[in-house]
């Protein structure tokens, strides 16, 4: 069994024991944060291993594959631990100033350790069951920090948001009972070889369709997403922005890594069905965000049009296009989490997250206004930063097989992006704040903490943004990957097979 | 005995399907619940049943020598079944506080982190 592969799964897990027993002491948010800190060491000498070696594979228990749960670290999964962790870390930071001490005592450290390991857990694992249960560990977390000291807003949105992942919960499983009883292995490369034999295909497309819509639900596309603008608006900012960042791009992953390796089957069937449900999750998400004034329920159906685009790589299924999704993905998690941490920067200053009755951020604190810029404009696909590119890449994949109509409604819903980011630019930042209020940034407690990891996850978007050669020679290996499981396979199964 | 209990999933899940559209969200829960044991049931069904045959190992030997029931299935239901009974217990603590705060279990009232209906 290799360190490197468990090693980001046990120290959260460590941290989340150590901080739910330190829970009423100062010293659990410090073990939040160092927990975190040390899972982005383990993950970044992971990603170098697998950079190096190519896929690595070990095995629980010493249960040889298929027999045993498997864990596997492609890069695919091995970029998404890291900006897992990364994400994770910036938020540990931000929640110093952000998380009040009552949270603190009711235990949520310790549920933030958690569902970082669930998340880290269902990118890492190799076998169908064990992505089930990392869901649970992530949902149940979840749900934890979503109604932590909640009142009546935080238990109204919880319970939407737990009713219907719980619905795609038992889908989920049902379709792992469904896909074991017609191919008797749960184990992803050995799934990948034995599709194959399936007598019945036409019944392994409705498993798949079983699995497309439970896994859409995780990742909020249309017509599936009603639980998110319900939900991401009431938590706390720390909360909601692991939430933005993370959550939603599990169920993209998932829909990933089973419709390339296991679902290849009928693609001229399953894809073209997420080639319509991306166009739509595009559109419908981005005109939600039109119709919305709060600062974080533009973001949050702002991410339903995001995870459109994600969706759209993965439908159509060429080597760009794939491309793509994986570069959309990381830079997607980097600049949304960010935008939910500066909308928790401009409650505290201002007092609310209505745009309609803020304003004057940008007199009074010009370096969040820059702040906001960045991710804001990334979102929106300005050039030269990191959105820029992923949405180049996927339009320019979308021309490459002359699919004209798509192309025009990924641009068209960009530019609805702008319309809604300029909103909130004129509104919060623009115009002078109704009451007369100049929120300064001097006033803002705990600034460094809050302002810290905004500056830190914004300075990776220029970066992308500006030399994003060796990220898009990164994706391309990855979506070669995607496309040719053999390494993959090899990895797992060994050579025999 | 397949062929019985795929029918008896087949009621479980339309009785679930029935409550969960109810406007309750304490009969939508119950709905939950039958339709988490459907899936249970489905994993179990779909492992292929053989009744009476345990999965015992002799001693002595590396491998069962008859035909014996495939025990997978039966550790993935128990897993799903404490999985789910877990979440389950959540969803009910939440089901009642959101009555203590909201005063009503009508999901069409529960609107409050929502905008207001025009």
């Amino acid at each position: 069994m290799s360190w490197y592969l468990s090693l980001p799964l046990i120290i959260p897990f460590i941290a989340a024991i150590t901080a739910f027993l330190l829970r009423h002491s100062a010293l659990g948010r410090w073990v939040s944060i160092i927990g975190s800190g040390l899972g982005l060491l383990a993950s970044l000498a992971l990603m170098s291993v697998v950079l190096d070696a190519g896929v690595l594979a070990g095995q629980m228990g010493n249960w040889p594959a298929p027999f045993g749960i498997t864990l596997v670290a492609d890069l695919l999964s091995a970029v998404m631990v890291l900006i897992t962790a990364i994400t994770g870390f910036a938020v540990a930071i931000y929640a110093l100033g952000d998380i009040t001490e009552r949270q603190e005592k009711l235990g949520y450290h310790a549920l933030f350790q958690m569902l970082l390991a669930g998340v880290t857990g269902a990118f890492l694992t190799g076998d169908l069951f064990n992505l089930y249960v990392w869901f649970e560990v992530m949902l149940i977390a979840s749900f934890g920090l979503l109604i932590l000291n909640g009142g009546k807003e935080q238990i109204d949105g919880g319970v939407k948001y737990v009713a219907l992942n719980l619905i795609s919960t038992i889908l989920f499983l049902t379709g792992i009972g469904l896909l074991y009883g017609m191919t008797g292995t749960l184990n992803f490369a050995d799934l990948a070889l034995k599709v194959e034999d399936v007598e019945n295909q036409g019944l392994l497309t409705v498993v798949a369709m079983m699995f497309m819509v439970a896994f859409g639900v995780k990742a909020a596309v249309f017509p599936l997403f009603f639980w998110l603008p319900a939900a991401y608006h009431t938590p706390s900012f720390a909360v909601s922005a692991i939430f933005a960042g993370l959550l939603t791009k599990v169920g993209v992953y998932a829909l990933i890594r089973m419709f390339t390796m296991v679902f290849d089957h009928d693609v001229s069937f399953t894809h073209t069905i997420l080639l319509w449900v991306a166009c739509f999750t595009m559109v419908i998400g981005v005109l939600g965000a039109a119709a919305q004034s709060d600062f974080r329920k533009i973001l949050s159906f702002h991410i339903i049009s995001q995870i459109g685009y994600m969706i759209l790589g993965l439908a159509l299924m060429t080597p760009l296009a794939l491309v793509g999704a994986v570069f959309y993905l990381v830079h997607h998690i980097i600049v949304k989490a960010n935008l939910f941490l500066i909308a928790g920067v401009a409650h505290k200053l201002t007092g609310s997250t209505e745009v309609y009755k803020i304003g004057g951020l940008y007199k009074s604190a010009p370096f969040l206004a820059i702040l906001f810029l960045i991710p804001a404009f990334s979102l929106a696909g300005f050039p030269p930063l990191s959105g820029f590119w992923a949405k180049y890449i996927i339009v320019k994949a979308t021309l490459d097989i002359q699919m004209w109509f798509v192309a025009f409604i990924a641009l068209a819903v960009g530019l609805m992006t702008i319309y809604s980011m300029t909103k909130i630019w004129a509104e919060a930042f623009w115009k002078p704040h109704p009451d007369g209020i100049e929120p300064e940034l001097k006033t803002l407690q705990n600034k460094t903490a809050l302002l810290l990891p905004i500056a830190g996850l914004a300075i990776m978007t220029v970066i992308i943004g500006l030399n994003p050669e060796p990220f898009v020679q990164f994706a391309e290996r990855t979506a070669a990957q995607l496309l040719d499981p053999s390494a993959y396979i090899t990895a797992v199964l060994g050579d025999a097979s | 005995m397949e062929q019985l209990l795929s029918l008896l999933i087949g009621v479980l899940v339309a009785a679930s399907v029935y409550l969960m559209l109810a406007r309750n969200l304490l009969r939508f829960l119950f709905g939950l619940i039958l339709l988490s044991n459907a899936a249970n049931l489905t994993i179990f069904v779909a492992g292929r049943l053989t009744p009476g045959a345990p999965s015992i190992v002799p001693d002595g030997v590396d491998a069962p020598i008859d035909v014996v029931a495939n025990a997978l299935p039966q550790a993935l239901v128990l897993t799903a079944i404490v999985i789910g009974f877990g979440l389950f217990a959540f969803a009910l603590i939440l089901a009642f506080r959101a009555y203590q705060s909201l005063g009503t279990l009508n999901t069409d009232e529960m609107r409050v982190a929502e905008p207001k209906e025009q």
